[in-house]
């Protein structure tokens, strides 16, 4: 939650400071952001090599698990699909490269606007933080109305780190490791999502 | 496309070779940082575009429909899920 905050102030501040005229030309000009990213995601990368085994996890619980981040990524698929046709500006893959973030804000929002630009990155940026802080705000209403794995599968990427205690909270201990196995497989298939939709 | 997946390609095999080594544990850290970066980088292109700027409430408004579409989509999926492979226990 403070990380998130630290992250969103940062945003503000590179607004402001190019709003007031505060930042060289040659910074706006530079390739600079394109080669943090692929840095980014070999840290990315890393996390996931040398992380958790999911396949210890898979053991204990059994296939039925994979059927989570399945759910997760069809509903919100789904869901995206439907909303672009009452918004016509924007186009099916548009919509779905956005979707595809799965809260995952930080990394979606700068993926995208390397592909689509700008104008889609912020739209990336703001719908994830959205989606993040629907969980962390409506929990348990989510759990009372869509059953214990609606925090989990609203989640998104999340569940493994800023949503994991609400979960927690409200769907229960037993759910915490179906959590982080959710977030880690829907972490992993960001990226891929993101690139595939926006190189359509 | 294929630098993003070489990328990440070439991250998961250092990560597992080194999943031993201590080193591997301020990878977290250094996403922060970086991530940090690149949000500010994007903060500077948004705030020096004009397109974005004038069109930042039809942006927000935007953001906010697929983030409705996408989240009560997966509300669905867990309700289905839920009720075909998790209340038989």
């Amino acid at each position: 939650m403070k990380q998130s905050f630290l992250y969103l102030l940062l945003f503000f501040a590179g607004v402001l400071l190019a709003l007031w005229g505060l930042i060289p030309e040659t910074l706006l000009n530079s390739d600079i952001a394109t080669w943090v990213l692929y840095g980014l995601l070999f840290l990315v990368g890393i996390q996931i090599g040398s992380g958790r085994n999911m396949f210890a996890v898979l053991k204990r619980f059994g296939w039925k698990i994979l059927m989570i981040p399945l759910a997760t990524t069809a509903g919100t698929f789904g869901g995206v699909a439907l909303m672009s046709m009452i918004i016509p500006e924007r186009s099916l893959t548009d919509c779905l490269s956005v979707g595809a973030g799965f809260a995952y804000y930080s990394l979606s929002s700068i993926l995208i606007t390397e592909f689509r630009g700008t104008e889609l990155g912020t739209v990336a940026l703001l719908a994830n933080i959205m989606r993040e802080f629907s969980v962390l705000i409506l929990a348990p209403w989510m759990v009372k109305y869509f059953g214990k794995l609606a925090p989990i599968t609203a989640g998104g990427a999340t569940t493994m780190d800023t949503t994991l205690p609400v979960i927690t909270k409200y769907s229960g201990s037993d759910y915490v490791v179906i959590a982080l196995f959710h977030g880690i497989v829907i972490d992993f298939s960001v990226p891929l999502w993101v690139s595939f939709f926006s190189s359509l | 496309m294929t630098y993003i997946l070489l990328a990440i390609t070439a991250g998961i095999a250092a990560g597992y070779l080194c999943r031993r080594r201590t080193i591997v544990k301020y990878t977290g850290s250094l996403l922060s940082v970086v991530i940090m970066l690149l949000l500010f980088l994007l903060g500077i292109s948004v705030g020096s575009n004009n397109q974005v700027i004038n069109n930042f409430t039809a942006i927000g408004l935007d953001a906010f429909i697929l983030t409705a579409g996408g989240t009560l989509g997966s509300l669905f999926g867990a309700k289905w899920t839920y009720k075909k492979f998790f209340t038989t226990k």
